[in-house]
């Protein structure tokens, strides 16, 4: 079976081309991570505008590490892709909860 | 023998580590388990907000919290993130060595990462006498992140574990897995991370 090994070279160019993919990505994390720690050095946010800006920042690079790094836009991935949903949802009941009961 | 033949196979298949059906199930496997350390570092979360204000006269956030060793700390271990990717990437072109040289690079950053998190440690128990007992803020912080820097530890020792046990073998259709499974769960230590900075320290910085 020739053509379903990575010896050939479409399969190895296809590889070649999902990883300038992922250094891409790769660039983008460093680049929100510095924008967030900029927000915070600079002092000039003000805090009701910082912290939801600072979580956007966050959830937008984990989707990056999750769906590039971690391939969950690859085929194959339905599966994954629900056990992480249902982590999330139960988190957010979690986090939700948690501080609702501090909130008064 | 046919069933060592079926794992080194004369050419390998586009992806190694789903190309036997453990290697499938070891796939699925791990992800369940990261959803359920979703769930796990989200109680964890939650007790953090809901704590982190509760200082009892001791050090707060604003207090202690130094940026440029929380973005160095970042730095190492999104690093370190990108080079699993690598590692992975030669996985799939069949370069034993060169998977395990990424690895190893891996392993560096994720030691460095450590040892930054020791010296914060550290550095607070003797500086601001802030510990696990000094507050609810304090219970809550180390618990958080001691928890993410105990994952840390564990993907390290597993890393090299999987990296001398594999050195003489090379890539076969067996292995494939266990060093992808690893890949993945390095990635998710990247995700908690990511929270951990972003609510920990640059919230606690913001106020």
């Amino acid at each position: 079976m020739p053509d379903n090994t990575n010896t050939n070279s479409f399969q190895k160019q296809k590889n070649k081309d999902e990883m300038k993919k992922q250094l891409i990505s790769f660039a983008l994390m460093i680049g929100f991570t510095i924008i967030a720690f900029a927000i915070v050095a600079a002092e000039v946010m003000d805090k009701m505008f910082a912290v939801p800006l600072l979580l956007v920042l966050a959830v937008v690079q984990v989707a990056f590490q999750f769906y590039y790094f971690m391939h969950m836009k690859d085929r194959g991935h339905e599966f994954p892709a629900m056990m992480i949903y249902g982590g999330v949802w139960a988190a957010v009941l979690t986090i939700a909860a948690l501080v609702a009961i501090v909130w008064w | 023998m046919s069933h060592d033949h079926s794992l080194n196979p004369e050419t390998m298949p586009q992806e190694p580590e789903k190309a036997t059906l453990e290697g499938k199930n070891k796939f699925l496997g791990l992800w369940f388990f990261l959803g359920g350390e979703t769930v796990l570092f989200a109680s964890l979360f939650g007790t953090y907000l809901a704590l982190r204000n509760s200082t009892a006269n001791g050090p707060t956030a604003q207090d202690l919290f130094g940026l440029e060793l929380v973005f160095i700390m970042t730095m190492l271990l999104l690093t370190s993130s990108l080079t699993s990717v690598y590692a992975m990437y030669h996985m799939k072109n069949n370069d034993f060595k060169k998977m395990q040289l990424w690895l190893g690079i891996t392993a560096f950053l994720g030691i460095g990462f450590l040892a930054c998190e020791i010296y914060e440690f550290y550095h607070y128990i003797h500086e601001y006498e802030f510990t696990f007992r000094s507050s609810a803020f304090g219970s809550a912080f180390y618990t958080l992140v001691g928890f993410h820097g105990g994952h840390v530890a564990f993907g390290l020792s597993w890393l090299i574990a999987i990296m001398v046990r594999n050195a003489k073998r090379g890539l076969n259709l067996y292995n494939a897995p266990k060093y992808y499974t690893f890949s993945l769960y390095w990635h998710f230590i990247d995700v908690v991370w990511v929270f951990i900075f972003t609510v920990v320290y640059l919230m606690g910085k913001v106020g």
